[in-house]
């Protein structure tokens, strides 16, 4: 390896690091402004300059390659003074506005003028004034901040995939905006508002809510999609105020999705905070024992196969498995996680998880979508395809037509048929895929909802597996589900196993007498003479016909663990208290338990957790993924009808209970639509 | 300067006529099919020549989708480049250099002329709509200082005593010929002086 002295320290660095890089590696800190690891390199801050041995200028660390032995110094006094000069440069137009600026406290130009920035102005002139540009519900913009590193223009460009930000105008004039202001169509926008050093683009939900040092942060996971995103929630007082990335490589990198980061205004809105009854039509408050006494009534006379279980989209695996033995002791039969009919196979892990893993998607050299929109479906995922197509060019190629992916991609066909004819080496997509080393095939939910599912499901294992692409080194096989709750609930066999749909089928025949619905909105059910006991955190779709509501805390206010659609087990912690009388969903199954003079079946939180995670298929430990079983592969052949392939669209801002009672979520679905209808022209 | 301000009255659509059809296709081949986003500029200004000297911003589209590259680049170039115009310009449209050498021969007495003749200020279009004038940085021909370009053409070694009669001339429709106002040929010396090399003035 090569060697770069920094500071006449002597470190070996790798081939095609920068400077900077290098500088780091010798644990020399580096200011920078425009330098950012996961975007390309601009170099038009300057505020990175060292002194290299030889140059009689400092030159900029982002920009210069590091090579065999360089002599750099960062701590000399020309360095200083050379970063004090670029510093007063940035600082001559940069308005003096800190107490009254959002970006004040996480702000890098307020922390690096600190060290860097001179006591006075000696800038006499103007300052000069930029129009603020709207950039959609999401992003406040206070152009005049903006010190034009053009970090926002590269990431909307190389990582969100929409050239939409750009630099208008030149010199002292230039300006960051969009084209004409409209706002961005990304769902990945907010993330400019991390990537700002300054208070330009800043987050405008949480403008003037609270400053960084009162909030207190805690680190969890986020479950508005199957992918498990890390996320940190800060919180002052009850409220939740924001959500924010935390750097994870294996799943979200340091990006997040705007539903991750701005539904949290849902969590302060339409909360169920007390239990209802209904009584002549009307929900009335009521006691707890007041609700769990009609409900332990109702259980008790009612048949157990007349009643139905239903568990939601963003449980935690422990809610589940206490649901689950809740309905064991009380012997219903009756249980179902998934929001729609669709095939399932849990005999073995790898049938419902994605195997290549995320992080695998940038090894990958062809990418396969069966009747998924991954940009919808589980944003984080596309963004690593999109980085994969980017780096390598790979082609990706859909089935079903899932719309504007950012990324280009071939349509091989729209109907099942020609997924019969790619698994009997008939078309030129199976050429494509038998000739790539670490190929990537995913399944979605639409695929999985066809009559043929599990044709495909199967068909697709068997010639992956004939043709070598299920080993060793790479799983090729993925099924991507869309509920942070999916994964768990089929290790924990929330659902029946044999596919036949009685639950649906009864759900539809209005065959239930009683109906408990944990957390679950996206149901689709029209109600006739169910009883109907709601047990959730928001008044949503199913609070509204519910007889009986049992508050719950939402996934911010207990602790939990998922699975993510890599069968990736990480733990979610609580960050604030829920309001009003909500209680813990395991503690509300063992009052009922105890309504009905039945033993609870866990008594604590721990050993309900123990339990749990006992019953993890393949479980290795937390944060990582799962035990590889493709050894014993079971194949089953499934019927094949000849039917098209549609890509189910989901209401992307409006996916789950809490995005629809925020409004943030709806004033982006609204400017979204907008859009829509200025295109189309209607 | 500033950033150059977007016309309000903008048409509805643009599209290149079929003379100009034809020069774009021409200026496509200039360029390898994968790096047809080169011709932007060339298009820009095509789309600049057929409207009237200033480009709308559905020409603007237009190029993006002509060029398959997204509006926002098409944008940032058109506002970069100080010869694209983003609104209307006069029949005649004066540009005066005002960067440092041009500014040292008199260039400012140039400006306040095109205030009093043209407009009070700049990008502003005279009210008989023959004139608009702006101050723009180096043309490259500082030798001839100070010097103003209209429409295609340079005028050159102005000074306060004919620049009125120059922009009268624009005025009523009637240009002046253009070249140096101190009777030189291109930038060599005047009245036939020898120039260092010692060659004659020919």
């Amino acid at each position: 390896m090569p060697k770069i002295t920094v500071n006449n320290k002597e470190i070996e660095f790798e081939n095609g690091m920068t400077v900077l890089q290098a500088c780091e590696l010798a644990g020399a800190e580096i200011p920078r402004f425009c330098y950012h690891e996961r975007l390309s390199i601009a170099g038009n801050c300057r505020m990175c300059l060292v002194e290299m041995e030889k140059s009689s200028k400092p030159i900029a660390s982002c920009a210069m390659p590091a090579t065999e032995g360089m002599k750099i110094k960062t701590n000399t006094e020309k360095v200083e003074k050379a970063r004090k000069g670029v510093m007063e440069f940035l600082l001559a137009n940069h308005p003096l506005d800190c107490p009254v600026c959002d970006q004040g406290g996480e702000c890098d130009l307020q922390d690096q003028s600190l060290y860097y920035g001179f006591d006075k102005s000696r800038f006499k002139e103007n300052k000069r004034k930029v129009k603020d540009k709207y950039m959609g519900p999401l992003i406040k913009t206070i152009m005049t901040r903006c010190i034009h590193c053009t970090r926002c223009v590269r990431f909307a460009t190389e990582v969100a995939g929409v050239t939409e930000i750009g630099a208008i105008g030149r010199g002292e004039n230039m300006e960051i905006t969009t084209f004409l202001e409209k706002s961005m169509e990304s769902e990945l926008s907010a993330n400019v508002i991390d990537l700002c050093p300054v208070g330009a683009l800043t987050s405008k939900p949480y403008a003037f809510e609270a400053r960084p040092w009162e909030l207190k942060k805690t680190e969890t996971i986020d479950v508005m999609d199957a992918v498990g995103s890390n996320i940190r929630v800060d919180t002052y007082g009850w409220e939740v105020k924001r959500v924010l990335p935390r750097l994870n490589e294996e799943i979200n990198e340091e990006w997040i999705s705007d539903k991750t980061r701005y539904a949290c205004d849902g969590l302060l809105k339409q909360r169920i905070d007390k239990p209802f009854k209904r009584e002549n039509g009307k929900l009335i408050e009521c006691s707890w024992d007041e609700a769990l006494n009609i409900v332990g009534s109702k259980i008790k006379e009612t048949a157990k196969n007349q009643i139905g279980f239903h568990a939601g989209d963003m449980l935690s695996m422990e809610t589940i498995n206490s649901l689950k033995e809740f309905a064991k002791k009380l012997s219903i039969p009756n249980y179902e996680f998934r929001e729609k009919p669709f095939y399932l196979n849990s005999d073995n892990k790898m049938n419902y998880i994605f195997n290549s893993s995320i992080k695998g998607i940038e090894e990958s050299d062809c990418i396969v979508l069966i009747g998924t929109n991954p940009r919808h479906e589980a944003t984080m995922l596309n963004a690593r395809i999109r980085k994969a197509f980017v780096a390598k060019k790979i082609p990706i190629i859909s089935f079903g037509d899932p719309g504007d992916l950012t990324y280009d991609y071939t349509n091989a066909g729209n109907s099942t048929e020609d997924i019969k004819k790619l698994l009997n080496k008939e078309n030129e997509t199976s050429k494509i895929l038998l000739n790539s080393k670490k190929p990537i095939i995913i399944i979605g939910e639409s695929a999985l909802e066809l009559e043929s599912a599990k044709f495909i499901l199967q068909g697709i294992k068997k010639f992956l597996k004939e043709n070598n692409l299920i080993n060793d080194n790479w799983n090729a096989f993925n099924v991507l589900l869309q509920n942070a709750s999916s994964v768990g609930a089929i290790d924990l066999g929330f659902f029946e196993k044999d596919n036949s749909f009685n639950f649906f089928n009864k759900l539809k025949n209005n065959e239930f007498k009683l109906l408990y619905f944990v957390g679950s909105d996206n149901l689709d059910f029209i109600k006739s003479n169910e009883f109907i006991i709601y047990q959730g955190s928001h008044g949503d779709r199913m609070a509204q016909i519910a007889d009986v509501i049992l508050p719950s805390p939402a996934y911010t206010e207990q602790n939990g663990i998922f699975i993510n659609l890599e069968g990736r087990l990480q733990k979610s912690n609580k960050s604030t208290y829920p309001p009003g009388s909500s209680k813990e969903d395991w503690k509300i199954f063992n009052l009922i338990l105890n309504n009905l003079q039945e033993d609870e079946k866990f008594k604590n939180f721990v050993e309900l957790r123990t339990d749990t995670i006992s019953k993890i298929q393949n479980h290795t430990d937390f944060d990582l993924l799962p035990k590889k079983t493709i050894q014993d592969l079971k194949f089953e052949s499934g019927s094949f009808t000849n039917e098209p392939i549609y890509v189910k669209e989901i209401d992307y801002y409006f996916s789950n209970s809490i995005a629809r009672s925020s409004k943030t979520m709806s004033d982006c679905r609204a400017a979204r639509s907008k859009k829509l209808n200025k295109i189309t022209g209607s | 300067m500033s950033v150059k301000k977007v016309y309000d009255k903008q048409p509805d659509t643009f599209e290149f006529t079929k003379e100009n059809l034809v020069l774009a296709e021409n200026i496509l081949n200039k360029y390898p099919k994968e790096r047809k986003k080169s011709a932007v500029m060339p298009l820009l200004y095509l789309a600049q020549n057929q409207n009237d000297n200033w480009i709308p911003l559905a020409a603007l589209k237009y190029i993006g989708k002509f060029l398959s590259m997204p509006y926002i680049n098409v944008y940032e170039i058109a506002t970069f480049y100080s010869m694209y115009n983003l609104s209307p310009v006069g029949k005649y449209f004066v540009q005066v250099c005002t960067t440092t050498p041009c500014l040292l021969r008199g260039a400012n007495e140039i400006v306040k002329a095109c205030q009093k003749k043209i407009s009070k200020n700049e990008n502003t279009i005279s009210e008989n709509g023959m004139c608009s004038w702006t101050e723009v940085e180096c043309l490259g021909a500082c030798v001839n200082a100070p010097m103003m370009q209209v429409n295609r053409d340079y005028y050159e070694d102005l000074s306060k005593n004919n620049i009125e009669k120059i922009l009268d001339s624009f005025m009523q429709d009637d240009p002046i010929k253009p070249g140096s106002f101190r009777n030189r040929k291109s930038s060599a010396p005047e009245n036939n002086k020898i120039n260092g090399n010692g060659i004659n003035n020919a």
